[in-house]
């Protein structure tokens, strides 16, 4: 009897407790409030409505219904799943030769000049900030293969025109060209801070003792560098498996040549027959893997503070 | 030459020894790097000759592209036309800009990106502001659980997340409310960014506490410590986050494609894109159009440049 009745106490006085923390100091709780409303419906929901949905068959015709597994067989089963997948690879194979050696040059480069320093950064960062789907839609025209500005200099120089976009042998690189081009100013200029960061006496000692540029690139910059080569290679790959407005702008959601498994999510779910379901499949396989990429780059950065 | 550096410098380590003679004759610091000062001296037309390449290069890949689409919406569309265009325009007919501005509608769609922008980044100060300023420094319980969490959303890609966010903004799950083709559709996603909530929070973490004690002792309560103490102290990162969140709503294409179907609502991006596609612009009168909505970042990149490349190499690593 008396032990119930201190027990029901204890928890009446914790439950005073708590309600009169939360009462001074509502403003916080307010704050948090609206905060967790928006990171919940747009980030955690959608997170396990991802999963749920990838069970269901779900289009704006009838109520969703479970499936089973009926959505990932009709997936692997889509010869364009694994067309998209094969380009991706391909696409962000391709981009990190442009996109992620070619700034690393461009930045060792740069960094030795003692001229036009601040004007190099701002060249190589302004497609940046333009939107992509701008950049896109303007090499669309310069890739055009009757007049546009490409084989126009390409016939006035004698050399063979090409077809850009619309020859599936071209079609593929003509993309990774757009893209490397809105893209490369961010790793450039990520990979300069990291070079101002080297300390300069590890040249000097370097030089001390006899070593050539290359070996003191070699065995100094990419020694020094190897932390943000690292998480840069990380943020490349997620960002350019992503990719979706390069082939949406330039050649479509259904050319097989160039479909990716995000123009592909949105081709079934938005395009075709509203298979939401079957998106969401999709959605979940690119989640797994980008998943992976991401953990590791948050460990590694997380060490790294 | 026999003696290569060994290949794991003990690089953390810093020399200890006095700082070794930094100012040369001018006052310029001569930072070290991959070759000497003295070899750049000795080799100054070689370095020249590259530093001079390297200038056309770069104003080719980089500028000539932006020159091409400014100068092609001037010329005549048979100008244009030419299979050998010309390389400054022969015919001057800046009244493309006027006519693209009505006839695509680009005023319209202007409109609308600015409106979404500035709303999305109120909003997004307002949210994000809010909780960094409760998880620094009102301390509520859950505060720690709060911020994983948050952070935790940094490792969804949103690309895997966007049909399952569309099904969200189409019902909004408990309250049942179609955002389609509102503005909300674009605000409340980006007030939902650990990134700026993460930012905020370590700067406000730096305000030491001293001045908030004061400042109650005086009777401020606690939204006004945040107003004239925590504001005003944070103006630098309000500003960088500002420009981060500002750009980023101007640039979004794939969100804005999905959520804003409706051609009346679209932003300025969304709607180049269906035109390209499905109306009889001319080429001239388009490449006005992708002008006009390529200025104002160009505008924001020139004017807050410092606080964006800043931002950009102080962001990346410390995510």
């Amino acid at each position: 009897m008396t032990a119930l009745s201190t027990g029901a106490r204890a928890r009446d006085a914790r439950a005073g407790r708590l309600r009169r923390k939360v009462s001074e100091n509502l403003l916080a709780y307010v704050f948090l409030a609206a905060g967790l409303a928006c990171f919940a419906l747009f980030s955690w929901y959608p997170l396990v409505k991802g999963v749920i949905l990838s069970f269901q068959q779900d289009n704006f015709v009838v109520p969703p219904y479970w499936v089973g597994w009926d959505n990932y067989r009709t997936l692997f089963a889509d010869p364009l799943f694994w067309t998209a997948w094969k380009n991706t690879l391909f696409f962000t194979g391709l981009a990190l030769v442009f996109g992620y050696v070619l700034p690393f040059f461009i930045a060792v480069l740069l960094n030795e000049f003692r001229h036009f320093r601040g004007y190099f950064r701002v060249l190589v960062y302004l497609p940046v900030m333009l939107p992509p789907i701008v950049s896109v839609l303007l090499w669309r025209y310069f890739y055009d293969p009757g007049n546009g500005l490409f084989n126009s200099i390409l016939r006035s120089v004698g050399l063979p025109e090409s077809q850009w976009t619309q020859s599936s042998h071209t079609a593929m690189i003509s993309l990774v060209l757009v893209s490397t081009w809105a893209n490369l100013g961010g790793a450039t200029l990520m990979y300069l801070a990291a070079l101002q960061g080297i300390p300069g006496e590890l040249y000097e000692a370097a030089e001390l003792d006899g070593a050539s540029i290359w070996q003191r690139l070699r065995h100094v910059t990419f020694p020094q560098m190897r932390f943000i080569m690292l998480v840069l290679l990380l943020l490349q790959i997620i960002a350019t498996m992503q990719v979706f407005i390069e082939p949406y702008a330039l050649t479509g959601t259904s050319n097989p040549d160039t479909i990716t498994v995000l123009v592909l999510v949105y081709r079934y779910a938005f395009t075709v027959n509203n298979d939401f379901g079957l998106a969401a499949a999709m959605s979940v396989l690119l989640f797994v893997v980008l998943g992976a990429f991401s953990a590791v780059y948050l460990r590694l950065t997380r060490n790294a503070d | 030459m026999t003696l290569t550096a060994p290949p794991q410098t003990p690089a953390s380590a810093p020399p200890v020894q006095p700082a070794p003679m930094k100012n040369r004759k001018s006052g310029e610091p001569a930072v070290r790097t991959l070759i000497s000062v003295v070899d750049l001296r000795r080799h100054r037309k070689l370095y020249f000759a590259v530093l001079g390449v390297t200038l056309v290069v770069f104003a080719l890949v980089f500028l000539f592209p932006l020159y091409w689409m400014v100068t092609s919406a001037v010329k005549s569309p048979a100008e244009y036309a030419q299979s050998t265009p010309t390389l400054i325009p022969q015919s001057w007919h800046p009244g493309t800009y006027a006519t693209a501005w009505t006839n695509m509608q680009i005023a319209k769609y202007f409109t609308n990106t600015v409106f979404y922008a500035l709303g999305g980044w109120l909003i997004s100060l307002l949210v994000d502001v809010g909780v960094a300023y409760a998880l620094s420094k009102l301390k509520p319980i859950f505060g720690r659980v709060v911020l994983g969490g948050m952070l935790a959303s940094l490792m969804l890609p949103p690309a895997a997340l966007l049909v399952p966010a569309y099904k969200a903004v189409a019902d909004v799950p408990l309250v049942h409310i179609n955002l389609l083709n509102t503005p909300w559709a674009l605000w409340l996603p980006a007030a939902a960014n650990a990134f700026n909530v993460y930012v905020l929070k370590r700067f406000f973490d730096q305000i030491p506490d001293d001045l908030l004690d004061a400042a109650a002792i005086d009777g401020a309560g606690k939204l006004r410590q945040l107003w004239s103490i925590i504001l005003p102290l944070s103006r630098p990162v309000l500003g960088v986050v500002s420009i981060f969140i500002i750009v980023a709503l101007w640039k979004d294409f794939l969100w804005p494609l999905l959520v804003l179907q409706d051609p009346d609502s679209q932003t300025l991006s969304v709607a180049l894109s269906r035109l390209a596609n499905t109306s009889q612009v001319p080429p001239t009168e388009f490449m006005a159009g992708l002008a006009i909505a390529s200025l104002p970042m160009i505008v924001v990149f020139l004017i807050f440049q410092r606080s964006i490349i800043g931002g950009l190499s102080a962001g990346s690593v410390k995510g």
